[in-house]
């Protein structure tokens, strides 16, 4: 069963390839992207179902011996961030049947989003610190394109502020990785766990652990490193964004959290203070920016940024509960937010314009559209029953366990900031009257209509449900914090022996 | 020889970092250029530098002398210049169809319209 770890990798560099093979065959690629993720998706279920009964899988590509070759393992964590990437591409690539246009089919949109899925489970599955550098790059440049691909003025600006402050990411964590090596002459993230336990950790060992910190928070948009994505997010299709802001800013914390618990816990646990300072700014200064905005894809931009904070907060706490909740909020974040991304893209279609002043009165005319914003909305923003709740009550829970009042009191109020602007968002899209001089509202034909609804129905779904009945996915999110919190089943399943 | 190479990448590095904050894009991805190839010598030199020295272990199993050269800086290093390779092909195609859309190379007049905020590069043009 332990070919079951490259399928992830497989499928998508399969559908890819085929895709530019078929490059004129737009029915094909759709086709094929569709089946892809769908199989991806049943891979993860598989994978996850693996590793709950036999415990962290590894495999070692090309049969060499764990600490030389590259070691691909996934364990829980990485096994649900594998299904929700799979959930993922399946809904955005339904969406995009009716969402990109002709000339962006035409110039390989089915197979970027394939290369751009094949980086992000790269980066999930992979053990060795400079493979991750690789499958980072490899989404990079998947990202680079699909951001530019239109060619539209507002598209070009937004991609060079993104390309720039990804490429000093990328220039940080290379040179992190480097010195590391030098210091402990190994990069599989096991080994370099066990190295770095045995050493005493002074001199250049927390320098690579911030050079590190930093171009991971670059990538995930912490404070203060987050204003290229509001910058930049805005500019491409909504599909595009929606992606985005669900899988690449989220692979950022994924890695984050990966490489301080396993690799730096000590330094995670002197940093406290930084780290959970970053966490609690970054929260603040999204929803502080997301209130300013007065269009609607930089406000759910801001909103991005905003989420991501509470993420870090789980591993600044480092307590199980922490992590969980933080896992768990990851979660429900990417479909909660896609469903509100993927909701807004049918709003700018029929109405083509995303200005908030602009908008109104589409209550009377879509009421179940409405409720398809309404949901998700009030889920980001942590109003029982909906899935949100859950994430920020685990959080706030391992907050004051942890004894750190401050940052509880900030999660909170922002949750306040995040309803405000939400609902207000809401209500100019839905609730007051239309402007006068608004354009007419475009109709959609029905089956393109479906083709958009139901992705962004099926996520508020999974909001909802996982709002409903959390105790599933929480008792697995709690494993998946054990497993991290408790590194020796990892260094095990991969080199073999315990330390 | 080390030495002598940590100065040559404090001097990439802060040159690279000087070229990005320009204002001019071109400039700004010759930074970026000049910040990759930074990262590159840092990870051959804190590789440990040895000279004539054969990173395998002969036939006959006995090792000649110690220390042995280390392979794999080098093997980062030329996965990381194909790397770079690609990305500054893609920036350098990106930076001319900005050029092209927008009709500046200078950051400050790349302020989208519809922010809602003035366009405060133009008057201060050099």
């Amino acid at each position: 069963m332990k070919n079951l770890l490259f399928l992830p990798l497989i499928i998508p560099l399969a559908t890819a390839v085929l895709g530019l093979l078929a490059w004129n065959q737009r029915k094909f690629q759709r086709i094929a992207g569709i089946c892809s993720t769908a199989l991806l998706s049943v891979t993860a279920v598989l994978l996850l179902l693996e590793v709950q009964q036999h415990g962290i899988l590894s495999a070692q590509a090309g049969n060499w011996p764990a600490p030389f070759g590259i070691t691909l393992v996934a364990d829980t964590f990485s096994a649900l961030m594998l299904l929700a990437t799979g959930l993922m591409g399946l809904c955005v690539t339904v969406y995009s049947l009716a969402d990109a246009d002709s000339d962006q089919e035409a110039r390989g949109y089915h197979p970027l989003l394939q290369v751009l899925l094949l980086g992000i489970c790269g980066s999930f599955l992979t053990g060795d610190l400079f493979n991750l550098y690789v499958w980072f790059e490899v989404m990079l440049i998947a990202s680079f394109v699909l951001l530019a691909l239109g060619g539209k003025r507002e598209q070009m600006e937004g991609a060079i502020k993104y390309v720039a402050l990804n490429l000093i990411a990328s220039a940080l964590l290379l040179a992190g990785i480097g010195l590391l090596y030098g210091v402990t002459g190994t990069l599989n993230m096991a080994h370099l766990a066990i190295r770095l336990q045995e050493m005493p950790h002074t001199g250049t060992i927390p320098v690579i652990a911030v050079l590190l910190f930093c171009a991971f928070s670059i990538k995930a948009a912490v404070f203060p490193f987050y204003f290229w994505l509001p910058a930049s997010y805005h500019t491409p299709p909504i599909a595009v964004i929606t992606i985005f802001s669900a899988l690449l800013s989220k692979v950022g914390i994924y890695v984050l959290i990966r490489v301080f618990t396993l690799i730096f816990p000590q330094e995670t646990i002197t940093g406290q203070p930084l780290i959970l300072g970053a966490a609690g700014l970054t929260m603040l200064f999204g929803a502080l920016g997301a209130i300013a905005q007065p269009e609607l894809r930089r406000l759910l931009s801001f909103c991005v940024v905003s989420q991501i904070g509470y993420l870090l907060m789980g591993l600044g706490l480092m307590t199980p509960l922490a992590l969980a909740g933080s896992i768990f909020f990851m979660l429900h974040i990417m479909a909660a937010k896609s469903a509100l991304f993927l909701t807004s893209g049918v709003v700018a279609r029929m109405s083509g314009t995303t200005m908030l002043k602009e908008l109104g009165g589409l209550y009377k005319r879509y009421p179940l559209l409405a409720v398809l914003f309404l949901v998700p909305a009030l889920s980001v923003a942590g109003i029982p029953p909906l899935s949100g709740f859950w994430g920020k009550l685990a959080l706030v829970q391992a907050g004051l366990q942890s004894e750190q009042y401050l940052l509880v009191a900030m999660a909170l109020g922002v949750s306040v900031l995040t309803l405000y602007y939400l609902v207000t968002a809401w209500i100019a899209l839905f609730w007051k009257n239309q402007p006068a001089d608004a354009e007419k509202l475009h109709h959609l034909p029905a089956v393109r209509r479906g083709q958009m609804i139901v992705p962004a129905l099926l996520l508020a779904l999974v909001s909802l449900v996982a709002g409903l009945l959390p105790e599933p996915l929480f008792r697995l999110c709690h494993i998946a914090s054990e497993q991290l919190l408790n590194n020796d089943a990892y260094i095990k399943a991969v080199l073999g022996v315990t330390q | 020889m080390e030495s002598m190479l940590a100065v040559v990448i404090g001097g990439l590095y802060a040159a690279g970092m000087y070229l990005m904050v320009r204002r001019s894009i071109v400039k700004m991805i010759f930074g970026l250029a000049l910040l990759g190839n930074a990262a590159n010598l840092l990870i051959f030199t804190v590789g440990r530098l040895t000279r004539g020295r054969p990173p395998h272990v002969p036939a006959d199993g006995v090792l000649s002398a110690l220390p042995v050269a280390d392979p794999v800086p080098q093997a980062l290093i030329l996965t990381a210049i194909v790397i770079g390779f690609g990305v500054q092909a893609f920036a350098l195609v990106l930076i001319k169809r900005v050029y092209q859309t927008v009709g500046s190379d200078d950051q400050d007049v790349m302020v989208t319209e519809n922010q809602g905020q003035e366009k405060l590069g133009q008057e201060e043009e050099r």
